[in-house]
């Protein structure tokens, strides 16, 4: 099985791990179909991840819509079901432990991309904050610090000062930022050891943006909170993430060091992910044809082979790798230090004799 | 003469709370073969200035200056007119492709529908006209018969430029045409509508809030902040040397990857953008403004002249200080 992790063996243990994780959706056919009992296959959203975070660092997970990115925060934050593989926190599998999932649950805080929906509009901003606390039986932190006291300081490290001016005012009466901020303090209240952000600025003005990330990172700063952020925006991830996976169709196909991915990518889908960021001076220049793919067809052998421009050019076929290409399945190999990547020609070049097999898939 | 040529414009809205100054005082000016690029946050008035143009403002708004189309004042056009001129001399490329489409019609009918009603075509002409537009947009003409839930968002939007360029309008204004599409589909959308342009010759007021977008397909910027335009000039000069602190946020919030001045330095601004109904006096960006100094919260900068074709409205600017560009 290949490892994600980082071969230095200075790299403290990670605070969270995923192994072979698969998540399915049901496939969804027409009433007339469904009559005549045809199924239609299920969509493999999560399929077949594998991922490591550590203490204090910032992992940006990035893809186009619908390549499974926030089925797979989801799944990490216990919202969805995962058809097999595991997630362990701090070393242990989680498993089915009530008790155990109920500690997860309050160390592992999620940001939403929509602060105005994550926040209910009839609850103060107090209440909203404070629910957290209640639902974990929270009534004081061990230091002896009131309900009141965790709120007031969870608003205040989320830039919410001075925070009692806050505690009676409702969401509609703040503006966006400050929204977020509020869904912010709620995750910070629980004294999480990860956050994991779907999206937390997408829905923000250009202008509040910055601030926003920069909260964010100074989490990280001081309070070495580890943090999973789902974006579609390879320049957020150049500005705040340590390491960047991207992933397509269900799997990660590259992660490494943001550095190395985001300015020397190793897979032909990183690049077309970085080609389609806007540019100063001009739009003329070839794009990756196509609409996001279907996870309920995920083409045999290497799934981007389809899109995949190395193939389309011929510089699969002139490597010798292209039948590989489009029958062989395969995984992550380490192409350069700490830098993963899924793809034949890359391995090929690389001088490896083939890419390692695909994580396993259990029924 | 300006394809579309806006002076002093000023929309006021009419609420329960008092009249709302949604743009006040905009000067705009659109050549043919041109694209111009209206970059701004939410509330600055940017879709406000569209629905000015396009006469689409709710009863009881105050709308005073002047909006030309070739030369023709919008303003004082009869309905008849105004209906004529609507699609054919302008026509709009509007945000969310998936709510603008009637989803109980074919596309084909919906496109050749503005044919018709135009009088270009009878109906056989109008369809046959609607398969090449389906053509030009990179969709093949047997998608005529689809409904819009066959179709991807992407291919949607490509439905709504076909429908813009119905008429052969001289005018195209694209209102945040790619905001609700994947990185991908928006590259790609991006690219046909600038390929459409320049084929065609048309002039462009295209409007968003992601200024790398606008950098990317426009030939000149127009920075909107509380209503007012604070700066224009070429796109990249604007975009890479701001003139205005607040281009200057803006453009920061868009890093470039592998700039190393972007690498774990997210740059924002303190605060939030104004309300209309409730602008700061003086400059209306003193209060978010790193820059500021004692005289922004009294006066109202004008756009000076910064440089070859360009306007900031900044009290730095006519002293000869170079806003400082790194962030």
């Amino acid at each position: 099985m290949p490892t994600v992790s980082p071969s230095r063996p200075d790299v403290p243990e990670p605070v969270l791990a995923v192994r072979d994780l698969h998540v399915r959706f049901a496939g969804r056919v027409g009433l007339w179909q469904g009559l005549r009992g045809v199924k239609a296959p299920d969509a493999r959203a999560v399929d077949g991840v594998n991922l490591e975070l550590y203490p204090g660092e910032v992992l940006a997970l990035a893809g186009e819509s619908g390549c499974g990115k926030t089925t797979l925060a989801r799944t990490i934050m216990g919202l969805e079901r995962p058809r097999s593989g595991d997630i362990s926190f701090e070393g242990k599998p989680l498993g089915r432990s009530t008790r155990v999932l109920r500690e997860y649950r309050r160390r592992v805080q999620m940001v939403f991309q929509d602060p105005t929906a994550a926040l209910n509009p009839r609850q103060t901003i107090y209440e909203s904050i404070a629910e957290g606390l209640r639902v974990h039986g929270i009534t004081r932190s061990s230091a002896g610090e009131s309900e009141e006291q965790l709120v007031a300081r969870a608003l205040s490290r989320a830039g919410m000062r001075p925070p009692e001016r806050f505690f009676l005012n409702y969401p509609h009466e703040l503006s966006g930022g400050q929204r977020q901020r509020v869904v912010i303090a709620g995750a910070l209240v629980l004294d999480p050891e990860i956050i994991v952000a779907d999206e937390p600025v997408s829905s923000l003005d250009a202008s509040v943006r910055g601030e926003i990330l920069k909260l964010l990172l100074g989490l990280r700063n001081d309070l070495n909170i580890a943090m999973l952020v789902v974006t579609h925006d390879l320049g957020l991830a150049w500005t705040i993430a340590d390491r960047v996976a991207v992933m397509y169709l269900g799997r990660i196909v590259e992660i490494g060091p943001a550095e190395s991915v985001l300015t020397n990518p190793i897979h032909p889908y990183t690049k077309a992910l970085l080609e389609v960021v806007p540019e100063a001076g001009g739009i003329d220049r070839p794009f990756l044809a196509g609409e996001p793919p279907d996870p309920t067809s995920i083409p045999p052998g290497c799934r981007f082979n389809p899109r995949c421009p190395a193939v389309a050019s011929g510089a699969a076929a002139g490597a010798g790798v292209l039948a590989a290409c489009q029958e062989q399945d395969l995984g992550l190999q380490e192409l350069r230090p700490d830098h993963f990547a899924a793809c034949h020609l890359m391995s090929h070049e690389a001088g490896f004799a083939s890419a390692p097999p695909p994580p396993p898939a259990k029924a | 003469m300006s394809v579309l040529s806006v002076r002093d414009l000023t929309v006021t809205y009419h609420t329960q709370a008092g009249p709302v100054p949604a743009v006040r005082g905009v000067d705009l000016h659109v050549e043919k073969g041109e694209v111009l690029g209206l970059a701004g946050e939410s509330g600055c008035g940017k879709s406000t200035i569209v629905n000015g143009v396009l006469r689409l403002v709710p009863p009881k708004t105050k709308v005073t200056g002047t909006v030309e189309l070739n030369g023709e004042d919008v303003m004082a056009m009869k309905p008849g007119r105004l209906r004529a001129v609507r699609w054919s001399g302008m026509s709009v490329v509007f945000q969310g492709a998936m709510h603008a489409l009637n989803p109980v019609q074919r596309i084909g009918d919906q496109i050749a529908e503005a044919v018709v009603i135009h009088g270009e075509a009878d109906e056989k002409g109008a369809t046959v006209r609607a398969g090449a537009l389906l053509e030009q947009v990179g969709l093949p003409p047997r998608r005529l018969r689809d409904y819009p839930h066959e179709l991807s968002g992407g291919q949607k939007q490509r439905v709504m430029i076909a429908m813009a360029l119905a008429c052969q309008p001289d005018l195209v204004i694209a209102d945040e045409p790619t905001t609700a599409l994947d990185v991908m589909v928006q590259a790609q959308v991006l690219q046909l509508l600038k390929e459409l342009q320049r084929e065609l010759g048309l002039a462009m007021l295209f409007i968003t809030h992601d200024l790398s977008v606008l950098v990317e397909v426009c030939d000149r910027l127009a920075i909107m902040y509380a209503g007012k335009i604070v700066e224009e000039g070429p796109s990249v000069p604007v975009f890479r040397d701001p003139k205005h602190p607040y281009t200057r946020a803006l453009s920061g919030a868009f890093p470039q990857i592998g700039d190393r001045r972007f690498r774990m330095a997210p740059s924002g601004l303190p605060g939030d953008p104004p309300f209309p109904g409730n602008v700061p006096t003086g400059c209306s960006f003193h209060p978010r403004c790193p820059l500021a100094f004692d005289e922004c919260p009294t006066i109202d900068p004008d756009l000076y002249d910064a440089g070859p074709g360009r306007t900031a409205a900044c009290l730095l600017v006519p002293r000869g200080e170079r806003v400082p560009v790194a962030p």
